[in-house]
């Protein structure tokens, strides 16, 4: 789906116009591509202590933990802002402050390389949670950088984007999704997720051989997977390596086969409101392709209307939909005894499920259903290596928002603060990311693909 | 070569059928079998994958289309180095395919196939008539100027009328309902028993559609999700009200409809079957065997027989060549290319004359348990799309057989029983049993 105010303002006299009368100028962002560099220009480390340390090593030093550190990416780090550098990343580790005066240093060494952050840049700040527990001069500092992360990501230009790690405590920057978390915000898989802090939760995970082949060796069920943002995780999860296995309701069947035959996985036809959906996925990815790792919900539909003219059938096929056959199909999967090879699941939320829409109720009240689903799923799964995470996209160029009122979706498209609506790899690449092995740390959060869109958090 | 080893069904896609003219009105027969095969190769996962031979055919064929499998298989995503063929029995054109694919995988030959059938009625080709086509052919074979406008000077504007295609008998020049309508007659089937085997064939392959049966055998195409033809909510008031269009002419009363007779149907279907090392290698679950097979022909041109009383000849021979009578099938097809075919090869087999005179046997063949008949439905209700309908019927059964298998759990063999009655007076019987 097209943006001509994209491009109308990228190229030639208009750009030109655009900058004059000061308009809105959205940056074609960069998108991932199997064996491009995870960076173009040097990387900034900013902020002191042994965390620092190690997140620079991972950065700068070779591959593989060949010198007992688990991974190494091999860029050109530097450790302090080195004048009129332009950084493609600035990474800005503040898991030791314990007092709000102990940030201003890195802050502002980082501020200072801001002009000059390359297309497409990335900050990422790597901290600790405040807890209620805390010393009130330590929480203020650790709650202090989410305000100052979510406001700086507003201030980027150019495609750049600003996003966080917050570590729980005990959970080392070396953990397996501390260092997948920190990959996929540098990397331009990232490339629509802006001002949001992921929690790595857990010291747990595996890194995978191959960062462009992630997923390989797992089976993945996609629901919805006919088209849409559905048909597009289907594509990345085969490309990261996954077998896949596409799920849509019979009358989706040829665009379905389309997709099956083009990620070259198998087309299950099946309605997941089916009694029997969850055992007949399950049942088709075990014994065609020997298991079932990952479990992307991706299926939904939407029936708005205002509360007050709600009808029980629109309320009724939401909710059923896009909340109950995932919790059924879950409960399947739990008491199978089959999902218990680092299992992820993975749940397509959105943007109306935490800010709210008019005229969504009930979108809305399954999509939130979701984010609480994930949130009470992920511990049942931890004893197996598993977990459950939510991806909430925001505002996304797809075929249901290309049916929007053309002014209505131009301004949707801009109130975030890349000036522009995601593709539906955005969200797949999210999607990707969560049912990654390395994921395993992330329990039962919520990620936002939304450009780091005003409303909600 | 190796001695004979069991041939499966491994499984089954068609597309849904369409009325002539609908859905599929601009879509040809190379549209329709790529997309079946599309359905298949996505269910079953043959991404890239070197299929020992895939055999489908067409009844309504342009001359174009002189290799419409293999450019079908070049079209779909299966490997390039999948061999194919064309194959042409009429009506048994995709029965046919199943029963040569799973010899040839019996025989060591093949250890995979994807059998199938495709028609339009839709997009059926259109031909010049002889001495315009003629005349054409000599100026094109003309080397001078003065002889090429000698040949063209020959046409005639009547010569410019296009031939529409026929399903007639060529031997006999009357269509295939004018012909059932003698056999009907010479049964004494009658209307009321027509339009309940029509109303039957609705209600099943409806309450199949809405179980959810049809889910992976079926994949949708150009906005079609369900058979076109499917009239769920017909009755035995709405049956009796249509007029009747075949046997007019004859002494009985006319009772063959539009109702009880398939309508000209466009669709497509395809058969996956395998050796049992080649499906475990790809994780597949046979359905059925495809047990043995029967051909039979009968002279209709001199009224000997009716056009579509073959299967009545084929099956006692299949039956007697493995000593089993009706009641050792749990499931029983037979194509129901108008309903007083289905009632007079029923007839025929109730009756020791017939037996007698006919079959050379001692009584009566038997009865066809009635609840074990059709049970999903059949033409009637989906449509006939000529070829396609044998990969329809072996599907659906290889599916319901080893459904049955499955609930039964221990027991005797579960077998299925196909009959299938084709043009030319030809018909085909084979046998099933679940895997």
């Amino acid at each position: 789906m097209g943006d001509t105010y994209l491009d109308l303002v990228n190229r030639g006299p208009g750009a030109a116009i655009a900058a004059r009368l000061g308009l809105p100028r959205p940056a074609p962002l960069h998108r991932y591509r199997p064996g491009s560099p995870l960076l173009v220009g040097p990387a900034l480390v900013l902020g002191s202590g042994p965390d620092a340390d190690a997140a620079a090593r991972i950065l700068s030093g070779p591959p593989r933990g060949v010198d007992g550190v688990p991974d190494g990416w091999g860029l050109d780090v530097h450790r302090h802002a080195v004048p009129d550098e332009r950084y493609a990343a600035v990474l800005v580790v503040l898991t030791d402050v314990t007092h709000p005066d102990q940030l201003a240093a890195p802050v502002l060494e980082a501020a200072s390389t801001l002009k000059r952050l390359r297309p497409g840049g990335r900050v990422v700040t790597v901290s600790r949670p405040a807890l209620p527990d805390d010393a009130p001069a330590l929480a203020a500092a650790r709650q202090g950088v989410d305000g100052l992360l979510r406001s700086l990501a507003k201030e980027l230009r150019g495609g750049a984007t600003g996003n966080g790690i917050v570590l729980a405590e005990g959970v080392p920057v070396t953990a397996p999704s501390a260092v997948a978390a920190l990959r996929f915000l540098l990397s331009a898989r990232s490339a629509f997720v802006d001002g949001q802090l992921i929690d790595v939760d857990l010291d747990a995970g595996r890194l995978p051989d191959d960062w462009d082949r992630p997923l390989a060796g797992r089976v993945a069920v996609v629901t919805g997977a006919a088209r849409g943002i559905g048909a597009v995780v289907a594509d990345v999860l085969a490309r990261d390596g996954a077998t896949v296995v596409c799920v849509d309701v019979p009358a989706a069947g040829q665009a379905l086969a389309a997709v099956a035959n083009r990620v070259r996985g198998t087309a299950l036809q099946l309605d997941v409101t089916a009694p029997d959906a969850g055992e007949r996925l399950l049942e088709h990815a075990t014994s065609r392709h020997g298991g079932l790792h990952v479990m992307v919900h991706n299926a939904g539909i939407t029936r708005d209307k205002l509360l007050a003219n709600m009808t029980a059938d629109r309320w009724d096929a939401v909710l059923s939909v896009n909340l109950a056959a995932q919790l059924a199909i879950n409960e399947t999967l739990l008491t199978s005894g089959e999902f218990v090879d680092a299992p992820r699941i993975v749940a397509m939320a959105s943007t109306s499920g935490i800010a709210g829409n008019r005229g969504q109720t009930n979108y809305a009240a399954s999509k939130g259903g979701i984010i609480g689903a994930v949130r009470a799923t992920a511990p049942l799964l931890l004893p197996f290596g598993g977990t459950a995470n939510a991806v909430a996209p925001g505002f996304i160029e797809t075929e249901m928002t290309a049916r929007m009122p053309a002014l209505t979706r131009q301004v949707a498209r801009r109130l975030n603060s890349l000036q522009q609506g995601g593709q539906p790899v955005d969200v797949a690449e999210a999607v990707a990311f969560l049912a990654s092995p390395a994921a395993g740390g992330i329990v039962g959060r919520t990620l936002r693909v939304c450009g780091q869109n005003l409303v909600g958090r | 070569m190796s001695s004979p080893r069991p041939a499966y069904v491994l499984g089954g896609n068609r597309i849904p059928f369409a009325r002539a003219g609908g859905a599929y009105a601009h879509a040809s027969n190379l549209d329709l079998l790529t997309a079946a095969l599309d359905g298949l190769v996505a269910r079953f996962g043959l991404q890239g994958e070197v299929i020992g031979q895939v055999s489908a055919g067409a009844v309504l064929k342009h001359s174009r289309d002189f290799n419409l499998t293999r450019q079908a298989v070049l079209g779909s995503p299966l490997s390039p180095r999948t061999p194919a063929s064309d194959a042409q029995e009429a009506c048994a054109t995709g029965v046919e395919t199943v029963v040569a694919l799973a010899n040839k995988i019996a025989l060591g030959q093949l250890e995979s196939g994807v059998a199938g059938g495709v028609d339009s009625a839709s997009d059926a080709p259109i031909v010049v008539g002889d001495r315009l086509r003629r005349a054409l052919l000599d100026a094109n074979r003309a080397k001078t100027a003065p002889q090429r406008l000698a040949a063209l000077a020959r046409i005639r504007p009547k010569d410019l009328a296009p031939v529409a295609p026929r399903t007639d008998e060529p031997s006999t020049g009357l269509s295939m309902g004018e012909h059932q309508a003698l056999t009907t007659a010479r049964w004494g089937i009658s209307r009321q028993a027509q339009d309940e085997l029509a109303l039957a064939s609705h209600q099943r392959l409806a309450a199949a559609w809405d179980a959810g049966f049809f889910d992976d055998l079926v994949t949708s195409y150009q906005g079609l999700t369900r058979d076109g033809n499917l009239r769920p909510d017909t009755s035995l008031e709405k049956l009796a009200a249509l007029p009747p269009v075949f046997g007019k002419r004859l002494e009985a009363a006319p009772s063959m409809t539009a109702g009880n007779s398939t309508p000209l149907t466009d669709g497509a279907s395809t058969v996956l079957l395998g050796s049992a090392e080649w499906a475990a290698a790809h994780d597949l679950t046979p359905l059925a065997a495809v047990v043995d097979a029967e051909v039979a022909a009968v002279d209709f041109v001199h009224g000997d027989e009716g056009l579509l009383m073959a299967p009545a000849y084929a099956v006692p021979r299949l039956l007697a060549r493995h000593g089993l009578t009706f009641d050792d099938f749990a499931r029983i097809e037979i194509h129901e290319a108008f309903a007083s075919t289905v009632l007079s090869t029923l007839a025929a087999w109730e009756s020791d004359e017939f037996a007698r005179t006919r079959l050379d046997l001692p009584s009566a063949v038997g009865a066809v348990p009635r609840d074990r008949l059709n049970v999903h439905g059949s033409s009637l209700a989906a449509g006939h799309p000529f070829a396609a309908t044998g990969g329809r019927i072996v599907a659906t059964l290889a599916k319901e057989l080893h459904r049955l298998a499955a609930e039964r759990e221990g027991g005797g063999p579960v077998r299925g029983l196909i009959s299938v009655c084709a043009a030319g007076g030809l018909g085909i019987a084979a046998i099933l049993e679940a895997a």
